[in-house]
């Protein structure tokens, strides 16, 4: 099939446009933390510049609850869930995938730093392209027949997860004119407690896109946002075989985790 | 065009918070996207009970953003005790057996923005009107929203629900499904605007 020509951008915004507003953003929360407020930990829900955000965030306040029971405690995954071979990537298919074959690896931890024991990590990712094996990726890239980029692992004794894949190219989106996502490895993640739920993604260091990024930018702060990108780990690399990163990932604090010891699978 | 080059290229720093204070900061969140859909979903994910089983439901529902229009990229995940109020411990949430269950369940919308699990409804946990915990995920959202379907066949235990009460009363009928037949119940999900949902956030 012929490559068809990218479609018109929805947004018809420029990255001038979408950059003002983030750097607007940005320098209110600064401001807000010269005044001693506290540092924009998340995502803003409703982010303007991640346009997407316009309908879909609640603009009522969050009802603040106690967590009940069913909110403490977790689903259970474990061998009968998710098969070894699963958290390799490039084996998935005949041939090797193309890229940069690569390792993450790190650890789920608590807000107090104990582990997130045997508990479900599922990533998923675009090929060395830029691509998703997803019909309504509309990038002209090519897909590659030997990468599907999903995989998942269940955290062992210390909390460690690790993968071995390819590196994920940037792709363009629809957000606004000429708007590109940096490379990115989507992870969902489930800790002891449901309350501690967290899909996030890890981003690669140095990447030229971030500033220009909507939704990596959607965290005001930047010592926060930095939390998102994993470190080059020469240790972690295999000679002649595959680079290594390792981004560790902390999901929230003590009064989620009181469960701890009493969780059947420990 | 100066304004435009990036100015995070420096190197990065340690992923973990600052443990001289004895926490570590969360790892922020970030959205689903569009492209889950190859990945999330899995066979029978929205099945935490054969539809024959006998005391099987279909809890289902719309999800709709502010313009009203349906959220056709929304994930959503629902994590409930049995019939009998007891939260399972079992394994087997991704590999159903058709037999044990597991309590947790994921379904993607399909293109007009719907849902449909197939279930039990929740018995009671600890003395509370039953309820399952619902979580949403979509493209758009930063952060996923959680909220808790209860049942309007509960009338007694919703009138001394701890958390219904700390809802607005014109707010409250957005957390109760409706009985929209003999093993069905209804719970639309509106992100946004008129008949905006309740979402929670837990204290933890």
């Amino acid at each position: 099939m012929p490559l068809e020509k990218p479609s018109v951008a929805l947004g018809r915004d420029t990255q001038g446009t979408i950059s003002a507003e983030i750097r607007a953003i940005e320098a209110d929360a600064a401001r807000r933390v010269q005044q001693g407020g506290p540092p924009e930990l998340h995502p803003r829900r409703d982010y303007p510049p991640y346009r997407s955000s316009l309908l879909r965030h609640p603009t009522h306040e969050l009802v603040r609850v106690d967590p009940e029971e069913v909110e403490r405690v977790s689903p259970a995954f474990g061998h009968t869930d998710v098969n070894v071979l699963e958290s390799d990537l490039t084996i998935q298919h005949v041939g090797e995938p193309l890229g940069e074959r690569m390792t993450v690896s790190g650890r789920v931890l608590d807000g107090e730093g104990r582990p997130v024991r045997h508990q479900l990590v599922e990533l998923w990712q675009a090929n060395a392209g830029g691509r998703y094996v997803h019909k309504r990726d509309q990038h002209p890239a090519p897909l590659d027949p030997n990468f599907t980029g999903v995989g998942r692992v269940i955290t062992g004794d210390n909390g460690e997860y690790k993968f071995t894949t390819i590196k994920p190219g940037a792709y363009p989106w629809k957000n606004h004119v000429n708007a590109w996502r940096p490379a990115h490895i989507h992870f969902s993640l489930f800790g002891n407690a449901f309350t501690q739920r967290l899909i996030t993604q890890m981003y690669f260091p140095g990447d030229p896109l971030f500033a220009l990024d909507p939704i990596y930018q959607s965290i005001a702060d930047p010592a926060a946002r930095a939390r998102l990108v994993g470190t080059y780990d020469h240790d972690l690399s295999v000679s002649e075989w595959s680079l290594g990163y390792r981004w560790d990932i902390v999901l929230t604090g003590s009064k989620a985790t009181w469960m701890e010891g009493e969780d059947a699978h420990d | 065009m100066t304004d435009l080059l990036p100015t995070e290229t420096r190197a990065t720093e340690p992923a973990t918070g600052t443990p001289a204070t004895g926490t570590f900061v969360q790892t922020p969140s970030q959205t689903v996207g569009p492209f889950y859909g190859y990945a999330l979903p899995y066979d029978k994910g929205p099945e935490l009970v054969p539809g024959h089983h006998p005391h099987a439901i279909r809890l289902h529902g719309t999800v709709t953003d502010g313009a009203g229009e349906p959220v056709i990229d929304a994930l959503l995940e629902i994590w409930q005790a049995d019939g009998e109020g007891n939260l399972s411990r079992e394994l087997g949430s991704l590999d159903r057996d058709g037999f044990t269950f597991t309590g947790f369940g994921r379904a993607a919308a399909t293109m007009a923005g719907q849902y449909t699990f197939t279930t039990v409804k929740p018995g009671p946990v600890a003395g509370h009107a039953p309820y399952a915990l619902v979580t949403v995920f979509a493209r758009g959202l930063t952060h996923h929203l959680f909220t808790r379907v209860y049942f309007e066949a509960d009338a007694a235990q919703l009138e001394t629900d701890a958390v219904l009460a700390l809802v607005p009363a014109d707010r409250r009928d957005t957390l109760i499904s409706v009985q929209d037949g003999p093993s069905s119940y209804r719970f639309d999900i509106r992100l946004q605007g008129e008949g905006e949902t309740v979402f929670l956030d837990f204290d933890a």
